[in-house]
């Protein structure tokens, strides 16, 4: 008996065998291509994620320190550096953590600090600057401050609640201009301070005290004309008293 | 006698034809359901690491302007972590300045991308900043990434836990996903020639460390956590902040959410 496909004429048997070697070589690429675990969950090489999360951590934690660093984690809890995770100053800790013959970075000089604390308009207010240049200059900071705990002179006069304020004017030409020269403040406002307020400059004349051409003031500071300089306006609408400078 | 077909028999036959069609249907799909669910059930077992299983997370992060004090400890920490090359154009996060000025102009500087931190720069006189503040930036992870459609390959992906993540192996290094995203945020690996971006740092988030930025930053102006979640630092910050994300007309979705954001940044 003759095979059907034996029937078939000849160019077509030829054709049929190119046409089956085209459909399933593709098949036959692809599965030399295509990596085995690929589309298991999603279009992409799922092993690539587990060689993803082999990498080595550096950063060890603010957790790891606590463990065995108690001295210094104490008094860091007490201050404003609470937040300030160690690895920030003393570089990736994991290595060390691991092994304690690897050192940390201990940064003495004048160079770290300012990275946070130098003086730049562009810094949020009230965050606590120095224009390194004047401030101590040659000194190393932690000749002064406790990198652990710094502590600028605790108060208990205005500064101590209107924080904010006092840094902002600490950085300007007026930090030398005492609160109460233009804030008459009654004794009673430290115990209630909502029921005895604080004056403030109601005119523009107080201004004019020191900034009018008249004045009997230093010669340095700067000088208006009071009858024609934006007479519409008191003086705070434009410029901010406790930090002038930034317009 | 074959014109003589009653009407009847032909209903019938209509009636057989959708029997028979909706039998069909149901064999074809039962398969199909099954494998799915299948799948389904696999992919919910994926656990990465010790326990990490990535159905059970979404991540995103918050990045708060107001505290942003532009000390680039981030950007530094990243580069560590990631072992990213130290040549000052790549970067996966990195801190701008914006500066407003009088005039309108606005001026964005980001000196290598702030691993050192920024000096004070000086301005022509006469003009007045009216304005100025840090943006960190960072890939957004977008919840439908451009970078993502435009691969060639399928070597970048999205994680079901959200991260936007690069297979280096795969990577052809055909720079298509570097055009398509619209916030800058990959480079091509001067060494293996491939493209790299931010992870989240996923080899710290599967052990339940938070990112190297978020690790170091002093001020707390970047926050990480659960997008879905009640009980998470991010929710907690999306809920006490006026948020804003980079771009939103572009429809990508971004997962990492700015407080305070200026309309001249983007």
């Amino acid at each position: 008996m003759k095979l059907p496909w034996k029937k078939l004429p000849e160019q077509i048997r030829r054709l049929a065998v190119v046409s089956l070697f085209l459909v399933v070589l593709p098949f036959i690429v692809r599965s030399i291509l295509v990596p085995s675990d690929f589309g298991k969950y999603g279009h992409y090489r799922a092993s690539a994620v587990d060689e993803i999360i082999a990498m080595e951590i550096k950063y060890a934690g603010h957790q790891v320190c606590y463990d065995c660093h108690d001295e210094e984690v104490e008094s860091k809890q007490a201050g404003v550096h609470k937040n300030v995770s160690c690895e920030i100053c003393h570089g990736p800790a994991a290595a060390h953590s691991e092994d304690d013959e690897i050192e940390l970075i201990a940064p003495r000089d004048r160079d770290s600090c300012p990275l946070c604390h130098e003086y730049l308009s562009s810094r949020p207010t009230g965050f606590p600057q120095i224009v390194s240049d004047s401030h101590e200059p040659m000194k190393a900071c932690i000749s002064c401050h406790d990198p652990h705990n710094p502590k600028s002179e605790k108060s208990t006069e205005c500064e101590a609640c209107h924080t904010e304020i006092a840094n902002t004017k600490s950085l300007s030409k007026h930090v030398n201009i005492a609160c109460k020269e233009c804030h008459e403040t009654p004794d009673a406002h430290k115990t209630q301070p909502r029921m005895f307020l604080p004056g403030k400059p109601v005119n523009r004349e107080f201004c004019g005290r020191c900034h009018a051409e008249t004045a009997p003031s230093d010669k340095d500071i700067p000088r208006i004309e009071m009858e024609t300089h934006e007479e519409a306006y008191v003086c705070w609408q434009c410029h901010y008293p406790h930090l002038p400078e930034a317009e | 006698m074959k014109k003589n077909l009653p009407n009847k028999s032909q209903n019938v036959n209509r009636r057989k034809f959708i029997k028979n069609l909706v039998l069909a249907v149901t064999a074809f799909s039962v398969p199909a359901v099954l494998t799915a669910k299948e799948q389904l059930k696999r992919m919910q077992s994926w656990i990465l690491g010790k326990d990490y299983n990535p159905f059970d997370h979404y991540w995103g992060m918050g990045i708060d302007i107001n505290k942003c004090i532009g000390c680039g400890r981030c950007a530094d920490a990243c580069k560590q972590e990631n072992d990213v090359p130290s040549e000052p154009f790549f970067f996966r996060t990195w801190v701008e300045r914006y500066r407003i000025f009088h005039d309108g102009e606005v001026r964005v500087d980001s000196p290598n991308g702030a691993v050192d931190g920024f000096k004070k720069q000086n301005i022509e006189k006469g003009k007045v900043t009216i304005r100025s503040f840090f943006v960190p930036k960072i890939c957004n992870h977008c919840d439908n990434p451009p970078c993502v459609q435009v691969c060639p390959v399928g070597a970048t992906f999205i994680t079901p836990d959200g991260v936007v993540l690069v297979d280096s192996d795969y990577c052809i290094g055909c720079r298509y996903c570097i055009q398509a995203c619209p916030y800058g945020a990959r480079y091509i690996d001067p060494i293996k020639k491939t493209a790299e971006k931010c992870t989240f740092c996923y080899h710290r988030v599967v052990q339940g460390l938070v990112p190297a930025c978020v690790e170091v930053c002093p001020t707390q102006a970047r926050v990480f956590g659960e997008v879905k979640k009640k009980a998470s630092p991010l929710v907690r910050f999306m809920r006490m902040n006026k948020i804003g994300v980079l771009k939103p007309a572009l429809n990508t979705e971004p997962k990492v959410y700015y407080a305070n954001l200026d309309m001249e940044v983007n």
